[in-house]
């Protein structure tokens, strides 16, 4: 190797730069597919056949916690029957925008926001916070059951609904279903008393999705829900996820772009608070419109 | 480290001791001061133990636990089962008032702790209520007990005036001892519940109130029962507030006639002024009792560290943050 290396691609990247947001593929672009090493996509189901169905959308969304800006004026459509992934780099605000859907990142004192969020195209400040948490589920980076039995845990949003507390046998059904639907029922209908928190990782995760369920959301907003977990667990849960794309939409956070590939039907890509590129998962990947999100996806920095 | 133990033979207790060759003499100094330490500890509580054994032992008859005390001081013989009973009767109530309010101001102080100024100002409170030697609390609950408003609670002396003593004012000033180790405890226990369990529980549509009584102060319960334990043993232990505030009379000594409360308004003792009283410092005079009452108090507060122990150990399984 005689010639001179380049430097880094890192710094080849103009972070003042205005950022190409980009909705759909120009037709003819000059770029390469950057075919190397695509990840399979899960192809256990077929994409649903209805038209995807719009459930949330933000609008001009900003937020800042103090004067630190961390999401800049991003238009993002959520749609049930499809997979969004929202990736970028640690720090791009994708966290923080994915807690801002069910109004978690208002639990931060010093958050400010901007702009709009319509789930069902309604303004979610329109809603109760406790009925918009119920209809937009989360999941956590950690595995986080509470400390009471499986079947306490799956049952702990059905609970306390108005005055009247309904009984166990009333609520098994809905929980034997969720449990069924996260992949889990089958390893815990045994021990639906046993502690939550002795089981693994990977079932605890399910357990959290279960829990999510149950409550029977439309939305499903997903915060890296694999990054502490074995790769067989993973494949687990990213089969839940696909399978249950076609009665929720589902929001995914992730910072491991293969993940993002086999599950993800669409994808933006966030850069320091900023929605540089939005499009189709294949053509995000393989033939990105921004400079920015070529030197991403394919491996140049984050 | 396990590596170079595993090549090496392990060195001996001297070896240890001694430490490396290469140390410098202020360093072996240091060591050597630090093993005579810990080895001094061990010595005086292992020496505690054995002779309130040796006493115990020597003097404690079977009959004594279940007899009464004679009435009067100065008179030989009689059993301790009153001050039993009265310890028992102490501890329980204090820690019946410390631990639900212990835990409030600890769920307060880490889940809301608005205003800021407020939490600081019952930071402060639960560290001066630490700080405070039993014996000022018990010269405050006299003055505070003997006013009027309080004679429902103790016997009433000459005029009227309360007597400012009974078993309910002195578990409600022992419970003051218990209070900081309960909120203390109960705070480190919520502190380790990560932030996302708690956005977990918000994230299913809770509020704060639902989250707290379903999720945080279940994953609390080994943190509340070592401060609830550890304030009990505190309570036991405490001579000061009983000697002023439980009338120092041997046997229980009922005030008026209904049932329970005559006894939580009555006078009586505890081990601690027991072996106080019968001590060569007291006027009861006999000391053979004083050691096996001691023997017995020694048991039960040892008996609750263990418990601690048995609590904390084993942490069960927990969250990653």
């Amino acid at each position: 190797m005689d010639t001179v290396k380049p430097p880094p691609p890192v710094r080849r990247i103009q972070i003042e730069a205005e950022p190409t947001v980009v909705q759909a593929p120009p037709s003819g672009n000059g770029h390469a597919p950057l075919a190397t090493g695509m990840a399979p996509r899960l192809k256990q189901l077929p994409r649903p056949a209805t038209t995807p169905l719009e459930r949330m959308r933000t609008e001009g969304l900003s937020i800042a916690y103090g004067a630190k800006l961390a999401v800049n004026e991003v238009s993002l459509t959520v749609r049930q029957g499809e997979v969004l992934a929202l990736i970028g780099p640690s720090g791009c605000g994708k966290t923080t925008l994915l807690r801002s859907l069910n109004r978690l990142v208002e639990l931060t004192p010093a958050a400010t926001r901007g702009g709009r969020i319509l789930l069902d195209g309604e303004d979610v400040d329109g809603y109760d916070v406790t009925w918009l948490r119920r209809r937009v589920g989360m999941l956590f980076q950690q595995p986080n059951p509470f400390p009471m039995s499986i079947f306490d845990n799956v049952a702990y949003g059905l609970r306390e609904r108005g005055s009247k507390k309904p009984s166990k046998k009333q609520l098994e059904p809905a929980v034997s279903e969720a449990l069924h639907r996260a992949g889990l029922f089958e390893e815990v209908k045994d021990n639906l008393d046993h502690p939550a928190l002795a089981l693994s990782g990977g079932q605890q995760q399910r357990l959290c999705i279960a829990r999510s369920l149950a409550v029977r959301p439309e939305v499903l907003l997903l915060d890296e829900p694999c990054s502490a977990l074995d790769p067989i667990s993973t494949q687990t849960i990213e089969e839940t996820i696909v399978a249950l794309r076609s009665e929720i939409a589902i929001v995914i956070v992730t910072h491991n772009l293969q993940q993002a590939q086999r599950v993800a039907d669409h994808v933006a890509f966030m850069y320091l608070g900023d929605l540089v590129e939005y499009g189709e998962a294949e053509q995000v990947f393989r033939s990105p419109v921004a400079e920015r999100t070529r030197e991403y996806v394919s491996g140049g920095f984050g | 480290m396990s590596a170079h133990a595993g090549a090496r033979a392990a060195p001996g207790l001297w070896g240890r001791i001694r430490g490396n060759e290469s140390w410098s003499v202020g360093d072996r100094v240091g060591v050597g001061l630090a093993w005579a330490a810990g080895l001094l500890l061990c010595a005086i509580a292992a020496s505690i133990v054995l002779y309130m054994l040796f006493r115990g032992l020597q003097f404690l008859s079977f009959s004594d636990i279940f007899s009464h005390p004679l009435p009067g001081l100065g008179e030989s013989g009689g059993g301790f089962l009153d001050p039993i009973l009265g310890t028992v009767v102490v501890a329980v109530l204090g820690t019946l008032i410390a631990g639900p309010l212990g835990v409030s101001i600890a769920v307060w102080l880490t889940e809301y702790a608005r205003p800021a100024w407020l939490a600081r100002a019952v930071e402060s409170g639960v560290e001066i209520v630490a700080g405070t030697p039993s014996i000022v609390l018990a010269i405050f609950g006299l003055i505070v007990f003997q006013e009027s408003f309080f004679s429902f609670l103790s016997p009433t002396g000459e005029g009227a005036t309360p007597l400012g003593r009974s078993f309910f004012i002195a578990g409600a000033m022992m419970s003051l001892i218990a209070l900081p180790l309960v909120v203390g405890a109960t705070r480190e226990a919520l502190h380790s519940i990560p932030r996302h369990v708690r956005e977990a529980s918000y994230a299913l549509g809770k509020d704060r109130a639902s989250t707290i009584r379903r999720v945080l102060l279940p994953a609390s319960r080994r943190g509340i029962g070592t401060g609830v334990t550890l304030g009990m043993g505190r309570i036991i232990g405490d001579t000061a507030i009983v000697f002023i505030l439980l009338g120092a009379t041997l046997r229980f000594e009922p005030n008026g006639s209904l049932p329970g409360w005559d006894l939580l308004t009555g006078n009586g003792s505890t081990l601690t002024t027991y072996v106080f009283n019968n001590s060569p410092a007291g006027e009861g005079g006999q000391p053979e009792k004083a050691y096996a009452a001691a023997f017995v108090l020694l048991a039960i507060v040892l008996a609750l560290n263990f418990a601690v122990d048995l609590i904390t150990r084993g942490k069960g399984k927990s969250w990653t943050r």
